[in-house]
């Protein structure tokens, strides 16, 4: 494989070189390492190495830090299902894609759904995904019932929130640096029917569009929006507010939705094609394109839940570059006045690009690092150039002065002082870490970032 | 369609089961592990297979598991209208010369068991009309090459065997299907770099399945393969001696 051709000089230092294999997130910037393939996860996972999946973190997170990582995704046999109960036990590598199209049909859906269906069983748990009914549903890790785990003494164990607890939470949201994930056990949740009833309302400026989010939340248990991040001035934030529920059967078409025929990037962008015209003109055209002001339907869920993955391998649209994604979570505590801020640095750095997304997240979970708190997610797209970094490291400034911090399944450029200075969980993660894996074998180019370990990894 | 699968728990194997649960054919699986089979039955069932899918134990290697493991498939099934093996063993060229045992082992799944399983099972597809036997061989066996000799050889033999099987028993009503995976991203080649054409086993089980319905008696699948191995057999000799292919 190719080098990843970075041209940044920082960035450069962190990829491979040569005609060492690599490894590819979904945000480009790829990592030395060899994928090991099998459906057998048990026998795989007998030497203990980071797991990945269907490698849709966008920074290092699925990265190895030594030179093999254990690929799930041909382990994804469903191993129990009951319709009645809508309890489901699966290998760790079965994808929520596959999920959607066995288990809708029959009136159920995952609990929480990411904003993109791939994904597997094992990366959902890894980084406690959360989704756009996190108000109403917490994160992906509340639902599941039971792990089956390789820990790295080589035992295999179920592990559930009564049964080594300590285990189990420190795994949820827990990047992979506690053991192999090879099997979950989730409660789905039952839909009244395969369609979802969707509203959008356009808003044209932040302080209006972050109070009709809260406002909706309060009564719809689906919530989203997204934002011109690109204007400035007095229409700084102006969006889209996006709110919905699954429909009642009396509102819904009589027939089960088409799914998407997906359409592939043929091509990598040239480095040129996102710049301040062209998504200056993308987001003019997505904000001018609801009107009226608001409007309701009825839609699919994947044009609900997965409108980017109409377009398969759309990061190729970012070049060879690749881009990170920054989401943090801004507390409710630190005030409206923050999120301002926080808006205002965005566009003043002149980072983002066309992707930027607002949602209101509900209280924290139990995972010891999960993502969401109560408060405001902000996520944007950022194409990796020379200065990305210190991009970061300013807008990590402001999260942690309020409070706040970053999702560590987008992350690829925060500092380990960064990170130490926005979780405070991070002393019981590591404890627990240090019981279940004292020497620091489920390592990966992120935890050598974020935690010091190993570069070499133990494998 | 009521089917025995040799192999399903794993690869193009479980591709195939997962294809034919989903469209309502009644399977039995056969495999060598107890718990994968469970596994693997619980899967198809989650897939759409209508009722409780039945195993046995049948290991390539062992020729006495094949008459019990085919009586238990009959005695679930009643009438077999199909089997399909594609169970086998793979090993690098090196891997093979360095270790003569795991060459046998290897040379007995792929020529001796698998044809050894093909006559157990003969009798029963034509006792019951005649049926299918399709059988997964590989493209590795259509002409002698240096990094697949061993591995190669296996499956040369078996394909001859089907090609005879298909002279023979087609007028009775036997029908016989030669599948000829080129290079498939599984378990079994993981760890090997991918080359051209590489494919994956949904759509390899896709084709699997048609070949089966249109009684086709020998499929290259990815299809690109065909055009490959043509150009590979039309070589001669002192080109093969050159290239690494």
């Amino acid at each position: 494989m190719a080098s990843t051709g970075l041209r940044t000089t920082e960035s450069t230092a962190l990829a491979p070189s040569g005609d060492q294999p690599t490894i590819e997130p979904w945000g480009r910037i790829g990592g030395r390492g060899v994928e090991r393939f099998g459906e057998d996860l048990e026998r795989l996972s007998a030497e203990p190495t980071l797991c990945r999946g269907l490698g849709r973190s966008y920074g290092d997170s699925s990265l190895p830090a030594g030179p093999i990582a254990i690929n799930t995704t041909l382990a994804n046999r469903i191993l129990a299902w009951d319709p009645q109960t809508g309890v489901l036990r699966a290998e760790a590598g079965l994808s929520l894609y596959t999920m959607n199209r066995m288990l809708l049909p029959h009136g159920w859906f995952s609990p929480v759904s990411p904003g993109t269906q791939f994904v597997t069983l094992g990366g959902m748990v890894a980084s406690d995904v959360h989704g756009k009914n996190h108000h109403v549903a917490g994160c992906f890790g509340h639902h599941v019932r039971a792990l089956r785990m390789r820990v790295a003494d080589g035992r295999l164990l179920e592990v559930t929130q009564t049964q080594h607890a300590d285990l189990f939470w420190a795994t949820v949201g827990g990047m992979g640096w506690t053991g192999a994930i090879l099997e979950v056990e989730v409660q789905m949740t039952p839909v009244p029917s395969p369609w979802i009833e969707q509203h959008t309302e356009q808003v044209g400026d932040l302080e209006s569009l972050v109070a009709r989010l809260k406002e909706v939340s309060r009564t719809w248990p689906m919530t989203m929006s997204w934002i011109d991040c690109l204007k400035r001035g007095k229409h700084m934030g102006r969006g889209i507010v996006y709110y919905g529920r699954w429909a009642q059967p009396d509102l819904a078409p009589k027939t089960f939705p088409k799914w998407n025929a997906e359409v592939a990037v043929p091509i990598d962008a040239p480095s040129w094609a996102l710049n301040p015209l062209t998504m200056g003109l993308f987001n003019f055209g997505v904000y001018r394109s609801h009107i009226p002001r608001h409007k309701h339907g009825i839609v699919t869920p994947e044009t609900f839940y997965y409108p980017l993955d109409r377009v398969l391998d759309w990061n190729r649209a970012y070049g060879k570059s690749g881009f990170t994604q920054y989401q943090c979570v801004i507390p409710d505590a630190a005030g409206m006045g923050a999120v301002v801020r926080f808006m205002e640095a965005l566009t003043q750095t002149g980072a983002a690009s066309f992707l930027c997304v607002m949602k209101d997240c509900g209280p924290e979970g139990q995972g010891l690092l999960s993502f969401p708190t109560k408060g405001t997610s902000i996520a944007v797209d950022i194409p990796v150039k020379s200065g990305t970094a210190e991009v970061v490291a300013t807008l990590n400034k402001l999260v942690i002065g309020v409070g706040g911090r970053v999702y560590l399944t987008k992350d690829r450029f925060t500092t380990a002082d960064d990170f130490a200075a926005m979780e405070p969980r991070l002393d019981a993660f590591r404890e627990a870490r240090a019981k279940w894996d004292p020497q620091l074998r489920f390592a990966s180019a992120q935890s050598v970032r974020l935690l010091g370990d190993s570069p070499s990894g133990a494998a | 369609m009521n089917t025995i699968i040799v192999g399903a728990t794993r690869g193009i194997g479980r591709a195939i089961a997962r294809e034919l649960a989903a469209r309502g054919d009644r399977l039995f699986v056969l495999g060598r592990n107890a718990d994968q089979l469970e596994k693997t039955a619980a899967d198809l069932v989650a897939r759409g297979h209508k009722e409780q899918v039945g195993t046995a134990l049948c290991d390539l290697t062992d020729a006495s598991t094949f008459a019990p493991a085919l009586a238990a498939a009959k005695a679930a099934l009643g009438k077999v209208d199909c089997l399909v093996i594609t169970a086998g063993m793979f090993g690098t060229q090196d891997q093979l010369e360095a270790d003569l045992s795991f060459t046998e082992s290897l040379l007995q799944a792929n020529f001796t068991g698998t044809i050894l399983l093909c006559e157990h099972a003969r009798p029963l597809l034509l006792a019951d009309g005649g049926g299918t036997l399709c059988v997964l061989s590989s493209v590795a066996g259509d002409r002698g090459r240096k990094p697949v000799a061993l591995y190669g050889a296996s499956k040369a033999g078996l394909s001859y065997y089907l090609e005879a099987m298909d002279h023979k028993y087609r007028a009775e009503g036997m029908t016989t299907v030669c599948i000829k995976p080129g290079f498939v991203r599984t378990g079994m080649t993981a760890g090997l770099k991918p080359p051209p054409f590489a494919g994956d086993p949904e759509p390899v089980a896709k084709r699997v399945v048609r070949a089966i319905d249109r009684g086709e008696p020998l499929v290259y699948t990815p299809m690109m393969w065909r055009w490959v191995m043509l150009v590979i057999r039309s070589l001669p000799r002192f080109a093969m001696r050159k290239i690494g292919f």
